[in-house]
């Protein structure tokens, strides 16, 4: 299990470090449609929140490469951080469910 | 196809919070029911492998780039209640921490890539595995059910546009299908990648799909 997780997250974490610097910067499907059909402005200064680490890029870190990779070492460890604990919560909230059922 | 605020009214982006808000409480539930222990790390690991491999935008016709969505993925691999909650983790870190995709449109997007992606693309798995059967079947079901969820997410994508007055929906029914029709390639070669790969090395993580 330990072997599992280590392996599978190592391959994650590669994953967003060393490929992320080399995806495509051109815009994705939907932003391309937004601008070829021209409402991409519908979305111009309509972001309700100021998110802390805007477009995978770490703020304060100067090498843009450098930024990039670590934005997506730290998202990458805080998604398996959330999928996994919640795995963990709904695993702890079932035993009672199990007996509850067969108790039926 | 993360849509970012501004793109939905109202109307539209709360009716979706609510229908996928009411999914995630299903799927929680399901899953709650029936998650083993050899689940609970393959949720971590297929959620942080997703949202490393949608940071890898790949270049596709005409100026524009395309990126994994992994919804049949990890319905393949854990479940569709439990692909829904897998997609949910993804678009809500990338919404609230790196400004990927809305707060308002949240909803919409778990919609699209958490209902439709996961769940209604598990599906098409599923009924393509009762069609076509044979040695190589997982792949090639795997395969087409991984290109048909981008397709139908983005035509949901396209008829939540409409509806919010963005886009007359002709408009944007066609373009959003056809780009997301070659995304949609690159989508079911990453799937098969990753399913070929865990066979080899781990082929009883195949085996864990629940609920």
């Amino acid at each position: 299990m330990k072997k599992l997780i280590i392996t599978g997250l190592f391959i994650a974490v590669a994953i967003a470090v060393f490929l992320s610097p080399l995806a495509s910067s051109h815009p994705d499907g939907l932003e391309k449609v937004a601008e070829d059909k021209n409402f991409l402005q519908a979305a111009e200064e309509k972001e309700i929140i100021k998110a802390p680490v805007p477009d995978y890029s770490m703020p304060g870190i100067k090498n843009e490469t450098a930024a990039g990779s670590v934005a997506g070492l730290v998202g990458t460890i805080i998604v398996f951080c959330i999928a996994y604990g919640t795995g963990l919560f709904l695993k702890k909230k079932a035993p009672s469910k199990v007996k509850r059922q067969t108790s039926k | 196809m993360h849509i970012p605020d501004g793109f939905l009214d109202t109307k539209t982006w709360l009716a979706l919070t609510a229908v996928s808000g009411t999914a995630i409480a299903v799927s929680l539930k399901q899953t709650g029911k029936t998650l083993g222990e050899k689940q609970i790390p393959m949720m971590g690991i297929t959620a942080a492998f997703i949202f490393a491999a949608q940071m890898l935008n790949f270049p596709v016709a005409g100026g524009t780039s395309g990126h994994f969505m992994g919804g049949v993925l990890a319905a393949i691999l854990l479940g569709p209640f439990t692909g829904i909650l897998i997609m949910t983790t993804v678009l809500i870190i990338q919404c609230l921490i790196f400004q990927d995709g809305g707060v308002t449109a949240l909803g919409a997007s778990i919609f699209n890539m958490g209902i439709i992606g996961a769940f209604v693309g598990y599906y098409i798995y599923v009924i393509l595995n009762k069609i076509i059967k044979g040695s190589k079947s997982i792949f090639i079901n795997a395969f087409i059910a991984s290109w048909m969820s981008i397709i139908l997410a983005a035509a949901a994508c396209s008829v939540e546009l409409s509806i919010s007055g963005t886009v007359p929906l002709k408009t944007s029914l066609i373009a959003m299908t056809g780009v997301h029709a070659i995304i949609g390639i690159g989508e079911g070669l990453i799937t098969i990648a990753v399913l070929s790969f865990i066979k080899k090395v781990r082929p009883d993580l195949l085996e864990l799909r629940h609920g």
